[in-house]
């Protein structure tokens, strides 16, 4: 069931064709979209269970119209859901039926490579891999790299703190952006970070970086690129059981090795990926490992051998390591093949993103299996075992009723990640499938700071409603300070 | 001045509380190490954190650590160490330089500052290991953000906002940090004779190749001659170094490699662990400009290409001390005393738009007169003054501390 959304506003719907108007003395011709077949690609992002047709979508070019735009909607009370590839999976774009969708698409230029400060400067719709693949001549790459690199953009990276199989030893998006250009919803042009490292006052890109378009419109961003590691292998390791290769991921870390990128998959998921690609991944194996280690190849071999010895160590039934290119590819495309293999198996599936303290692993999936018993579902596991980032696939089918128990089954399963001590989304964003969950992980007082801080940004409440908090609480409520008076009224406090 | 110590969370919150109902600003300290840095204000109270002391998680396996803020920095390292691991952004110890003792800070005073020393060009700032925490607001509320997990993006990451907000928006009472696996091996190449520019463009060259570098620091000839480690202060001339850390067979083999391709920028030696080590602590802590202590001393935050013609631009015109760490990107810079306003319209000049230059130590009236962190366009000083007050709507932590009215 859909999660429900801010009452749209009447008053802004009845003005529809004059606000349309309006915004076309902006953004000339068919940079306003109203026709309805048009608005229709816009009606959903990659979390495709959910659709709603927004009432207008303006496509700017320029800073300049994404602020006028911006300011025009603050004084008029319109809400805005600001949209890049449209790949969330959490929702993050879903449109509102009194707002306009701001689609980022056409804000799709490389605009400045700079190989000797390591920093590329883009607008905020070229897609993740098309920063790679600006600089890849040059023997350089982007680190964070989510599965739906080929067509997320940066700015919904940005937005979303997107992550990847390689976040363990590089980081998310968080740790690899270094400025951005935004728009607040009043219109005015904020620069924060540049091609330094350090923020000089507080860290409002930080802050930015995550926060589900709910804060600013980003127009561009600057990222810094790392010389490619001249090699990368991997291990394909089979183990026993789960808690075997979570062992093992256990004992790498603890030997002083962070690998480049360290994927578990459960058995179902192994089974499904194998009858798709048909990787070579072992089917008698409950739990597969992918390790990869990357770096000058001295060092490179050196970490095989390591890395082999302990998986041996720690009772792997299969092993193999790969030897050319070509091989650790094959390892890759099973893995990065998940998603659409499980796909092929069932009518429809939910993709959970929580993240546990990855000790917990081995009852997380004993716990979830008997979940999926309890909601007669199937559920199949791949992970990022180094960091501790599970995507749980629900498989359901929507047209045998069976969509509200998968998201019953979700939740289930994101309120255990909390309750060992992990958190709700590693990577996908809150958005609107994870909103109401918030409380689960915070209080009443923790949200309430959070709103705060959007307060500070958007006091209207009106860029991106609806997503992220489960209750809209008004900026003035929020702001309401309540002191009690009276001297001392602490007397145990060491005093000196 | 009252001095307040709690020892747990409801005592901070009790503390705060106390502040509030008063209408009084407070003061937060840690061990006090960075007490006079930034601009001097009026409190009529202290807070100390001494008291949230502790560690209170660790596991090494999932590279995790949870403390109390006011834990001493000395103890997480040493706890660290014992299983071979750190804290990647290496922290720098800045307490001499600022005038008080060495070894004395706090995990949360490191935090509040988002400090980072050389590594910070390969593994990030405190911000990019700072997982989650708990505090009290300026409202005189407890409240929390992040978690224990590497991998979070529920809520706003409030965290990044902590690091770096000099207690001006609230009061850490635990933080919990990324911890990750201490290098085996260190090595140093040294290269020397190369002046700023040159030693710029070696550093960028040592960034691009494949070597690794995990820090890049560049050293004028009369503060070379300052140093501990015999190879650089008897080198006679200006060092640059750059570092690789690994295993062993790793290390050796960048090593070779990078001393191949420094051979075209000049003359190249090699240090080993025990000097290594000792050269970028110096670095690190700014050992170098902590004497004479008169001299106001900048920290100047820039692209890595820019740092050289900062310096020219100052040094035209002063007479500084200045060394670039993070491949020229951050340019650590000491002017005579009794410069005008500490040099601040001239270092901010030769900034311009690259980055920030924050006065990093002067007297307090000269902290009081000049801005102390890099003056911000009216939209964002705007935006910043609006977060400070949704933490701390009556301005009673650190208040004026890094602005007016912030």
């Amino acid at each position: 069931m859909p999660p429900l959304m801010p009452a749209p506003d009447r008053s802004v719907l009845d003005r529809r064709d004059q606000i349309a108007a309006a915004l076309r003395t902006v953004v000339p011709g068919e940079g306003v979209i109203t026709d309805e077949d048009e608005r229709r690609a816009y009606e959903s992002d990659g979390l495709a269970a959910y659709r709603q047709m927004p009432m207008l979508v303006v496509l700017p070019s320029a800073v300049e119209q994404v602020s006028r735009i911006l300011r025009y909607c603050h004084d008029n009370n319109i809400k805005v859901v600001p949209r890049g590839g449209g790949t969330s999976l959490s929702g993050g774009s879903l449109p509102l039926e009194d707002g306009i969708v701001l689609a980022m698409g056409k804000f799709n230029r490389v605009l400045e490579i700079d190989f000797d400060n390591r920093c590329v400067v883009v607008q905020p719709g070229v897609t993740n891999l098309g920063i790679s693949d600006a600089v890849q001549h040059a023997g350089f790459y982007y680190a964070p790299d989510p599965s739906s690199q080929i067509a997320c953009s940066i700015g919904g990276n940005v937005a979303e703190n997107a992550g990847g199989v390689h976040c363990l030893k590089y980081g998310l998006t968080a740790n690899n952006l270094l400025g951005l250009e935004m728009v607040l919803m009043t219109g005015e042009v904020i620069r924060l970070g540049g091609r330094h490292l350090d923020s000089d006052g507080y860290d409002l890109m930080g802050v930015m970086t995550g926060s589900e378009g709910l804060l600013g419109v980003i127009t561009e961003v600057t990222v810094r690129i790392l010389r490619k590691p001249a090699t990368a292998r991997a291990l394909l390791l089979g183990f026993p059981s789960n808690e075997s290769a979570g062992d093992c991921v256990g004992a790498v870390i603890a030997d002083g090795i962070i690998p480049g990128g360290m994927e578990m998959m459960d058995k179902p998921a192994i089974h499904a990926v194998e009858d798709f690609v048909h990787a070579g991944y072992p089917l008698d194996v409950e739990s597969l490992l992918i390790v990869e280690l990357d770096g000058p190849a001295e060092e490179v071999d050196e970490l095989i051998r390591r890395v082999e010895a302990i998986a041996r160590r720690c009772g792997a039934t299969y092993l193999r390591i790969s030897n050319t290119e070509a091989e650790r590819l094959t390892f890759w495309a099973g893995r990065k093949a998940a998603f659409p293999a499980v796909g092929r198996i069932t009518p429809d599936y939910l993709c959970m993103d929580g993240t546990i303290p990855r000790a917990r692993l081995p009852e997380v999936l004993t716990r979830m299996a008997a979940l999926g018993r309890k909601y007669e579902l199937r559920i199949a596991n791949v992970f990022h075992a180094g960091d501790g980032n599970l995507h749980p696939l629900i498989l359901f089918d929507a047209n045998a009723g069976e969509l509200e128990r998968a998201e019953k089954l979700g939740a289930d399963i994101l309120r255990l990640c909390v309750e060992v001590g992990g958190v709700l989304t590693g990577e996908h964003g809150v958005g609107v499938e994870k909103r109401d969950l918030m409380g689960t992980m915070f209080n009443e007082i923790d949200l309430a700071q959070q709103q705060r801080v959007k307060c500070a940004f958007d006091p209207n409440m009106l860029l991106n409603p609806g997503k992220v908090f489960p209750t809209l609480h008004r900026c003035a409520e929020l702001g309401r300070l309540h002191v009690s008076g009276g001297r001392l009224p602490f007397p145990d406090i060491p005093r000196f | 001045m009252p001095t307040l110590r709690p020892t747990s969370a409801p005592e901070l919150l009790a503390a705060v509380k106390e502040a509030l109902a008063d209408a009084t600003p407070i003061e937060i300290l840690g061990q006090g190490t960075k007490h006079d840095l930034g601009r001097p204000f009026q409190a009529s109270r202290r807070i100390e954190l001494t008291g949230l002391s502790g560690i209170s998680l660790y596991e090494p396996g999932e590279l995790v650590m949870g403390a109390g803020a006011g834990t001493m920095l000395s103890d997480i390292e040493e706890t660290l160490r014992k299983n071979r691991q750190e804290l990647a952004f290496e922290p720098p110890d800045l307490g001499p330089l600022l005038g008080s003792a060495a070894g004395a800070q706090t995990i949360g005073g490191v935090i509040a500052g988002n400090l980072a020393g050389p590594r910070r060009i390969k593994a990030g700032a405190a911000r990019d290991h700072f997982l989650g925490f708990h505090a009290v607001s300026g409202r005189g509320e407890e409240f929390k953000s992040g978690g224990r997990v590497m991998k979070n993006v529920t809520g706003y990451d409030l965290s990044k906002l902590m690091a770096g907000s000099w207690g001006t928006l609230a009061v850490l009472s635990d933080v919990t940090v990324k911890v990750l696996p201490a290098a085996e091996k260190t090595r140093t190449v040294l290269v020397t004779g190369l002046d700023a520019a040159r030693a710029v463009a070696a550093m960028a060259a040592a960034m691009q190749g494949p070597c690794d570098v995990s820090g890049a620091a560049h050293l004028p000839q009369s503060l070379a001659m300052a140093s501990g480690v015999s190879y650089v202060s008897g080198a006679g001339k200006p060092v640059t170094a750059l570092r690789v850390e690994g295993t062993p067979i790793s290390v050796a083999y960048r090593c070779a490699e990078l001393t191949k391709e420094m051979a075209g920028f000049g003359p190249v030696e090699e240090l080993h662990s025990m000097n290594s080590a000792r050269l970028w602590r110096e670095l690190r802590d700014a050992q170098f400009l902590v004497e004479p202590r008169d001299r106001p001393v900048w920290r100047i935050s820039v692209a890595p290409q820019s740092g050289a013609g900062v310096i020219q631009a100052i040094a035209r015109a002063l007479e500084a001390r200045w060394f670039m760490d993070w491949a020229g990107g951050l340019v650590w810079l000491s002017l005579p005393p009794g410069t005008p306003d500490a040099g601040a319209a001239m270092v901010r000049a030769a900034v311009g738009e690259q980055g920030h230059a924050t006065l990093y130590r002067a007297p307090a009236d000269l902290r009081a007169s000049v801005p102390v962190f890099h003056p911000q366009p009216p939209a964002l000083a705007a935006l910043t003054q609006r977060v400070k007050l949704s933490f701390d709507p009556q301005g009673i932590l650190n208040p004026g501390r890094m602005y007016a009215g912030v």
